[in-house]
């Protein structure tokens, strides 16, 4: 990752971002660049660290996973984006253009028309109905009556919700008022979304739903979306790549599976020994390359190590293809197992999940 | 006995000199500022008693069955009405509660943007706070002899005693109201592109309504206690029966007039609370809390 210049093809590049909470942040700042840990900062001065020089490369049109416990700065992080908060030091770049440098005006006009965001509380408002709700980004942004109530009645047909229309939030049920933040964000049509938390407060039913859900409409309109998570299985299930943070910083960037089979440290290897695996890693990417021996059994290529799993119960060994039907590699038992086994000290009681 | 530090005499001469000054020279420019207060006191206590009595209660009982849909409210404001009518307190009635109906719309005039004003800065909010207090303390007879001295008795000085002892709940409840909107919400709104004043009317003041509402309650219950002190300085109205009854020592007839503000204030309370619980359903806070 380069520290100078920012593509402007991505969506979303941070540089360097830091931000100290605190009646003055400069001086922590200055503390902070001279080694002191996020602790030591604290103990001394009072402030707290949120981010520490975080630097981030988003590409436009995949799902983009922060994942860290609480208290990590990852909701602090997404904050940036849109500059709810301000950072203390660093750069934002969204869509080619710089956040921090944004006058309130701009920034105004910036989240009315470039970036859409779903919140862990829904943050839904109580006193309209939910086609309100889901019109209201429009509203805000100016767009006439007829249009943004037809706007929002296709978006809230395409999360499901047709026939709720009039009903107002209370009388939803979690699951449904997210789906109501989801369609009041689509209704936006940014290509940028920012997802804080989004299926947290969710059953894991129905989360897991939403997540599908997402992964769909990701597919099919092809967003940006960054996408925030305390949960490492969700990041795995959703994310085209994830970054990992702790206490403020970042900790790994990069795909599923190298996070998976690569933890740059012991910290992420916790999170990765209680994950299922399987899900976590795409065939393709242990697979060996090459046509090969033709094979009966093939499997797309973005299938999982769980989807292969049952197969190994007939065959030896199967092939992967591309979206073309072209076999691309092949990929055998002892390859998966071995895939699996890394990083487990245990193997005995992991294997098992 | 304290010691005497230092003599109070000069001290006291000067306020009362100042007081003095300012009714000699600004007395005049006082009453014409005054005199919007005086027109809406007027016209409100014009528009009462002209309006035929079955009217007034045809639009009370209404305005009860609209903010409960049961029968109970509406039938406890017609008894209630039904007793001023009977024990011929209706014009004093009529007068109180004008006095009442323009003491509340001037406080919410006054008390709701000062209330915004202070859920927004902890600054103004400090400063502010002292002064309701003092509002609030401060016995009433204490700014009533100034306020008589610069208008003279009668209907203003009465008026503005009202709105100075009614409007700090009004205040209180309308900055707490504020301060409370779920900031969940309110970060949503601003992700959303929204100025303040968007937020402002679009989220605060709509979920604010209930507190607020708790407010102008709060406001006209206050407004009705201070009807008899008012009625020494001119207002007229139930307050006057009631001092006549003591001044003669006619206890029915301060005791009639006395029941009578009671009903005029069971009718506000119960119909102003009523409006605030459905306010409270329709935004779903009822059951939240």
């Amino acid at each position: 990752m380069s520290d100078t210049t920012i593509n402007p093809e991505l969506a979303i590049a941070m540089r360097g971002v830091t931000k100290i909470f605190g009646d003055d942040p400069q001086s922590a700042l200055a503390l902070l660049r001279s080694g002191k840990s996020k602790a030591e900062v604290q103990a001394e001065t009072n402030h707290v660290v949120g981010l520490d020089n975080v630097s981030l490369d988003i590409a436009k049109g995949q799902i983009f996973v922060v994942m860290g416990l609480s208290g990590s700065g990852k909701s602090t992080l997404i904050r940036h984006v849109n500059r709810l908060i301000d950072p203390t030091a660093g750069e934002i770049v969204v869509n080619g253009a710089d956040v921090v440098k944004m006058s309130l005006d701009e920034l105004r006009t910036f989240r009315r028309t470039q970036i859409a965001m779903v919140f862990q509380k829904f943050g839904l408002l109580p006193h309209r109905s939910v086609i309100d709700n889901v019109a209201y980004g429009l509203e805000v942004r100016g767009v006439g009556k007829q249009e943004r109530l037809a706007t929002a009645a296709k978006w809230i047909e395409t999360v499901g919700l047709s026939g709720y229309e009039n009903s107002q939030p209370r009388q939803l049920s979690g699951g449904q008022q997210q789906r109501v933040g989801l369609a009041r964000a689509l209704a936006m049509d940014t290509d940028i979304i920012l997802m804080d938390e989004a299926f947290s407060a969710l059953d894991p039913l129905i989360r897991s739903g939403m997540q599908d859900q997402l992964i769909e409409l990701q597919k099919s309109l092809g967003k940006t979306i960054l996408f925030i998570t305390h949960d490492f299985d969700e990041a795995l299930k959703i994310g085209d790549r994830i970054a990992v943070l702790k206490d403020g910083a970042l900790q790994q960037e990069g795909k599923p599976e190298d996070i998976v089979l690569r933890p740059a440290n012991e910290h992420i290897e916790d999170f990765v020994r209680e994950v299922n695996k399987a899900r976590a890693i795409h065939v393709r990417s242990i697979m060996t390359r090459g046509a090969g021996e033709r094979c009966d059994i093939l499997v797309p290529q973005d299938a999982r190590c769980e989807d292969v799993l049952p197969l190994f119960a007939e065959h030896e060994w199967v092939g992967v293809q591309d979206e073309n039907g072209v076999q691309i590699g092949s990929i055998t038992a002892k390859q998966v197992i071995r895939a699996l086994a890394r990083h487990t000290p245990s193997p005995a009681g992991e294997l098992a999940a | 006995m304290f010691p005497e530090i230092i003599d109070t005499r000069p001290l006291r001469r000067a306020v009362d000199d100042a007081l003095n000054w300012i009714v000699r020279h600004w007395g005049g420019g006082f009453e014409a500022a005054a005199h919007p207060l005086l027109m809406l006191l007027k016209s409100i206590e014009n528009l009462l008693i002209a309006t035929p009595w079955w009217l007034i209660i045809a639009i009370l009982v209404g305005v009860a069955w609209l903010s409960t849909r049961n029968w109970k409210l509406p039938a406890v404001v017609l008894v209630a009405l039904l007793f001023l009518g009977v024990m011929d307190l209706w014009e004093d009635a009529m007068a109180t509660m004008a006095l009442m109906i323009a003491a509340t719309l001037t406080a919410i005039v006054l008390a709701i943007p000062v209330g915004v004003w202070m859920s927004r800065s902890l600054n103004v909010r400090k400063s502010i706070t002292p002064l309701l207090d003092l509002m609030q303390t401060l016995p009433s007879f204490v700014y009533l002899i100034p306020t008589v001295m610069i208008f003279g008795p009668g209907k203003i000085p009465a008026l503005i005693a009202t709105i100075i002892y009614a409007s700090p709940p009004l205040v209180r409840l309308t900055d707490l109201g504020l301060r409370s909107v779920d900031p969940a919400v309110m970060e949503a709104s601003r992700a959303f592109g929204t100025n303040p004043r968007q937020r402002l009317l679009g989220v605060q003041i709509p979920l604010a309504l209930p507190t607020i509402l708790a407010g102008v309650n709060q406001t006209t219950m206050m407004a009705l206690s201070m009807v008899v002190i008012a009625s020494m300085i001119g207002a007229g109205g139930l307050g006057y029966q009631v001092l006549q009854g003591i001044g003669r020592l006619e206890v029915s007839r301060g005791l009639f007039a006395g029941l009578g503000i009671v009903a005029l204030a069971i009718i506000f309370d119960r119909v102003t609370q009523a409006f605030g619980k459905q306010l409270q359903a329709r935004i779903g806070l009822a059951e939240a809390r």
